[in-house]
């Protein structure tokens, strides 16, 4: 904008930099309190020591609700993204009667808010006693996440050259090793993209896995939540430091090996 | 295709079907289904032979409920207004921007969404605590003696549910924003528009459609949450998603908690049709 004055420019960047200090004010406090002393929470802190890293890590109800998170998410990441794959391929490459509903039934969940889903799930698998189980997490955290890699693969297949495909076929291939050798390197990207949406969606569930676990299969989102109810004290920053940190790496490396297969 | 062919693809057609229809079937069909049917059952764990509408007739009675819908409604608008004032220029700015930054602003923008809800409201305790950086700060500048109340109340959980839903917010105005074009503002600077006209007459309309899927969005999000309003509300927060947690797990009363589920679906719903109406009004 050239006919912009300079004090309209200087006002608007200044509105725009207090908004993004608003959007990440709380990320940013988080981190400064993960390096208070104090036991209880306050702002500024008064001296500064990796104590509440070294609580964390100590803190044997934190270490091991992140090993089953990471469990969880890993079981629920290949499992989503192996039958979202198998569900986009159906959609995209064949024609069949009820092909608008399987379509629905995909979209839905995106649509019917988590607490709503939770309820039902809650009691599903209190009929099956699956409540408090590994098994019904994973369940309930499928639910969540198929929607999410059948829209990643789904995209990645539409991309793909369907001559290419005909091609193998016309040579004598069958479907299944034109599936294996042909789409799948082609796809590769949105199944990694996928699968890494459901390992952080189901890392990160909340909602859901309150409604479903105890102590006993608590998972890291719950473990924050529960010990948030009671106190507020800096552990939860530095733990929550060292969760931004996780998802932020996640994202870079997959961003990285994704970037670098495209490139090639 | 011969009939052999026909066979094999119908075979294969179920080997990719299958999976997909039984895992979507158990985690989500079936719980949407027995919701239903708990929500007109008379036991307490849901089952029963019965149908009735007792629970519903229950909350219909009940003055607490009529005050949590009402509730539910006041902090859903209210979090979506503001949520989109504040998102409106960042999306805007985002939207227009050639700096060579702007991949990183967006991202910086959208960050927070990697960061869960329950670290951020745990943030927001912080920032608007009574010992917290706003107290802290007012306390030591002596603007004020005894600590401002911006948490364990309704005021906190609405400031910690507007930034926690912004990021959705400016996602949705920048896909919404496509339409906005620079050759159309600088038309109209030509023809004699001032600054305040282009905006309002050009920029404004452009972006309205982006502006209200980035509401209902917000809305949506914001009414059927619990987690923030219970954190940040300290128990005196009464949203429908704060009582369906109570009656479903610490309660029990599992038909309770279903019939609310429900009326909070069609809350939801009869939302997303008036928005459907009101996107095809604008557009006609």
């Amino acid at each position: 904008m050239d006919k912009t004055s300079p004090l309209a420019a200087f006002a608007w960047r200044g509105l725009i930099t207090l908004l993004y200090i608003f959007l990440l004010a709380p990320i940013i406090i988080v981190f400064v309190v993960s390096f208070d002393t104090r036991k209880y929470l306050a702002f500024p802190p008064e001296s500064w020591s990796f104590g509440s890293y070294i609580a964390v890590l100590q803190n044997e109800a934190f270490i091991s609700a992140f090993w089953r998170s990471l469990g969880l998410g890993t079981i629920v990441g290949i499992g989503a993204v192996a039958i979202g794959t198998l569900l986009s391929m159906a959609l995209t490459r064949h024609k069949f009667r009820g092909e608008g509903a399987v379509n629905f039934l995909v979209i839905a969940p995106f649509i019917v808010p988590n607490i709503v889903l939770a309820v039902g799930l809650v009691l599903v698998l209190a009929a099956f006693k699956l409540l408090d189980s590994y098994i019904g997490i994973v369940i309930a955290h499928l639910g969540v996440t198929i929607p999410y890699t059948v829209r990643t693969v789904t995209m990645s297949l539409m991309a793909v050259d369907r001559r290419v495909e005909e091609a193998a076929l016309v040579h004598g291939a069958s479907p299944l090793q034109v599936f294996w050798r042909v789409t799948l390197p082609l796809i590769r990207p949105g199944i990694i993209a996928g699968g890494v949406i459901a390992f952080l969606i189901s890392f990160d569930e909340t909602t859901i896995s309150l409604f479903i676990v105890s102590v006993k299969t608590s998972t890291l989102p719950t473990e924050i939540y529960r010990y948030l109810e009671y106190s507020t004290d800096p552990q939860i920053a530095a733990l929550s430091v060292v969760l931004i940190l996780i998802s932020v790496a996640v994202v870079v490396v997959v961003e990285k090996l994704i970037g670098l297969r495209k490139a090639v | 295709m011969t009939a052999v062919d026909k066979k094999t693809s119908r075979t294969l057609l179920l080997v990719l079907l299958v999976p997909g229809l039984l895992a979507l079937g158990v985690s989500f069909v079936a719980p949407m289904l027995w919701l239903l049917r708990a929500s007109f059952s008379t036991s307490a764990l849901g089952g029963g032979d019965d149908w009735t509408l007792d629970k519903y007739s229950e909350i219909l009675a009940d003055p607490f409920y009529w005050r949590v819908a009402g509730n539910t409604l006041n902090y859903g608008v209210t979090v979506a207004i503001f949520a989109v004032i504040l998102s409106y220029p960042i999306a805007l700015f985002l939207a227009r921007s050639t700096s060579r930054y702007r991949g990183i602003l967006t991202a910086l923008a959208i960050a927070p969404l990697l960061t869960s809800s329950v670290v951020r409201t745990y943030g927001w305790m912080v920032i608007l605590g009574d010992r917290g950086v706003i107290n802290s700060t007012l306390q030591w500048l002596t603007l004020t003696d005894a600590p401002l109340r911006l948490s364990n109340n309704q005021l906190g959980a609405t400031i910690a549910m507007i930034e926690i839903l912004m990021p959705y917010a400016i996602l949705a105005m920048l896909s919404g924003f496509g339409r906005l074009n620079s050759q159309l503002e600088e038309a109209a600077t030509m023809l004699g528009a001032n600054r305040f006209k282009v905006f309002t007459r050009i920029i404004l309309p452009l972006s309205l459609p982006g502006v209200i899927t980035a509401a209902l969005l917000v809305f949506v999000l914001a009414i059927s949450g619990f987690i923030t309003p219970r954190l940040m509300g300290g128990g005196r927060v009464f949203v429908l998603g704060t009582e369906v947690f109570q009656e479903a797990t610490v309660t029990l009363n599992w038909p309770l908690a279903a019939a609310l589920a429900v009326m909070l679906l069609v809350l939801f719903s009869s939302v997303i049709v008036i928005y459907r109406r009101a996107l095809r009004a604008l557009e006609a």
